[in-house]
């Protein structure tokens, strides 16, 4: 297996506070990265620069062996880099079906001309988006909500309209920030189900940031234990709740407990 | 019946007109808002910069137009339109981008258009001096009386030139206007961008894009504002000065970031401007004979003077913003 994404050497501080201290990760192709660590840590924003919606201070990160620091989030998006928020995105005066056309690239309605001179080839591609939409919404269970307003869902159907989104483009790697949180614990089975098939069967790698430690279990092999800016500890989860330094970092000092 | 003509002279086509420059110059600014979220000061200014290149080519080919059976002004629009819309990009590159490249509050950005303005003006000025000029240069501009075939009517209705070419403009922009972002990809990728500009980044918009096609729609729409106010009346360089106001309120009353919003906030500024300086004295009148001796209907019923009208557009804000806090169309709070 190779690395699909690497992160080499990247620092940030924001203002004083160094918040990602020369931390270096690989993501192998077709793995189900977990990516854990106590608050403060520096998960999301070291998330934020892989998906190049902050700039780092220095460091490098590669997408398949090609330098993408500099890169834009639309520009990642077309490379197949593709994320999710903590706090679920959702254009909320659009209907859930709506929000799902809005992402493939390439539809012939984007240049003006062919929107105004050549609408059959704008409206074929539109009916095969379309199609697409509704495969999506069938698959994440929103079927019974495509025609209402997105910012009218539910916060977890707003998240699994997040994960629906990643689906709706050829993607490769796909950042999950906190799917789970907020989730309820059905929707959460249809959740980690829906991440397990889009792995298996379209070959989706996932880099996962997740607090709850029971899907991290399930899900992720490795897990990566991000501390102080810097990876701590990257392994199997089974190591990585045995390990003494972990759960320092998670509880404090142990010492007591003998 | 006279009085109706009067009316209509007075109100309905003042107040057309009125609406709109407002609702052309408003579509502009919410569009602005709604993508870059901050208060866009200088549009007026990028209104006045488009008359004066209408000016200038028509200065240098005076009497082309007669060609085609329009007014020179108006055959040099669309080359104005353009280089407005270039000035709009190259303005954005040259103060605003950098500035949202650091990331800095809108707060800043409203300062920095304040800060264009003063620099467009100061520049028009310069080239132009302070005097007021008259679009029509070796022309008339027409104007066409109608008069209407009933009896006990004297009075024609009185519409000018460029008065109708501006409510064909309007007409014509709204409708563009509505199906290139309710139709077309890039305006269904503005409307994404306006909701949630992070979620439309990941979503693979390309927002540098969104953002200039925004001030291409905004600089082409603020050349015709400017030049059609400028045909109405006269060319200053202090010209969009005074309607920038009454422009930024047709925003907020339509509700901020909504182009449908600023349309109807620009109608509804310019027929309540229109109708409450009009004298209704006028209409009164010939109900006199009907009223008690002791009633008199007074010389002048205007609701307020012409020298005040800067306030009514302020009045109709407080009042609809009392009615709906968010403007007519449930605009953007930040």
């Amino acid at each position: 297996m190779s690395s699909i994404i690497e992160v080499r050497n990247i620092h940030k501080a924001f203002g004083g506070l160094k918040v990602i201290n020369d931390c270096s990760i690989k993501v192998e192709e077709g793995s189900v990265t977990g990516m854990i660590g106590p608050n403060g840590a520096g998960k999301s924003t070291l998330f934020n620069i892989i998906a190049g919606n902050l700039p780092e201070d220095s460091g490098t990160v590669l997408l398949d062996g090609e330098d993408i620091t500099h890169d834009t989030p639309d520009q990642l998006f077309h490379k197949g880099l593709l994320r999710t928020f903590q706090i679920a995105h959702e254009f909320s005066h659009m209907t859930a079906m709506e929000n799902l056309m809005m992402v493939p690239p390439h539809q012939p309605g984007e240049s003006l001309f062919n929107a105004w001179l050549k609408p059959s080839l704008v409206r074929d591609r539109e009916t095969e988006v379309r199609q697409r939409a509704l495969e999506v919404l069938a698959f994440i269970n929103l079927s019974h909500v495509k025609n209402e307003l997105a910012g009218n869902l539910s916060g977890g159907q707003k998240k699994l309209l997040e994960l629906g989104r990643t689906m709706m483009t050829d993607a490769r790697v796909v950042l999950l920030d906190e799917i789970a949180a907020g989730v309820n614990r059905t929707l959460l089975g249809d959740l980690m189900g829906n991440i397990e098939r889009l792995n298996r069967e379209m070959g989706y790698t996932f880099l996962v940031i997740e607090h709850d430690m029971d899907m991290i279990g399930r899900l992720c092999d490795p897990v990566i234990v991000l501390a102080q800016g810097q990876v701590m500890v990257e392994g199997h989860i089974d190591e990585i709740r045995n390990n003494q330094q972990v759960i320092e970092a998670y509880f404090g000092s142990a010492e007591t407990a003998d | 019946m006279n009085e109706f003509i009067f009316f209509i002279n007075n109100v309905v086509i003042s107040g057309a007109v009125a609406g709109s420059i407002y609702a052309l110059g408003a579509i502009g600014i919410t569009l602005i808002f709604s993508i870059m979220r901050f208060a866009h000061f200088a549009h007026a200014d990028m209104m006045t910069f488009g008359a004066f290149m209408v000016f200038i080519f028509t200065a240098m080919f005076p009497g082309s137009g007669a060609a085609l059976g329009i007014p020179t002004p108006i055959l040099m629009l669309p080359i104005a339109m353009a280089i407005t819309a270039v000035l709009a990009i190259g303005l954005d590159n040259a103060f605003y981008k950098p500035l949202r490249d650091k990331g800095v509050k809108p707060i800043v950005l409203v300062i920095a258009s304040l800060g264009v303005t003063l620099m467009l003006q100061g520049i028009i000025r310069m080239f132009a001096g302070t005097s007021s000029r008259s679009l029509y240069i070796g022309e008339r501009k027409e104007i066409y009386r109608l008069e209407v075939p009933m009896e006990g009517i004297t009075r024609p209705i009185v519409i000018t030139d460029p008065q109708i070419w501006l409510i064909i403009f309007a007409i014509v922009a709204v409708v563009a206007l509505h199906f290139f972002l309710t139709r077309s990809r890039l305006g269904k990728a503005m409307r994404a961008m306006s909701d949630n500009p992070d979620l439309a980044e990941v979503s693979g918009i390309n927002t540098r894009a969104v953002v200039m096609v925004t001030w291409v729609i905004a600089g082409a729409l603020a050349a015709v504002a400017g030049t059609m106010l400028a045909m109405d009346v006269a060319l200053q360089p202090q010209l969009s000065f005074f309607i920038l106001l009454p422009i930024f309120a047709a925003t907020i009353v339509g509700g901020v970031g909504q182009p449908y919003g600023a349309i109807a906030g620009g109608y509804l500024v310019g027929f309540v401007e229109t109708l409450s300086v009009f004298n209704w004295s006028i209409l009164l009148r010939p109900l006199q004979p009907m009223l008690p001796e002791a009633l008199e209907v007074p010389r002048n019923l205007a609701l307020v003077g012409t020298e005040y009208k800067i306030v009514v557009p302020f009045f109709i804000l407080v009042v609809v913003l009392i009615w709906r806090p968010t403007g007519i169309f449930k605009g953007k709070v930040i």
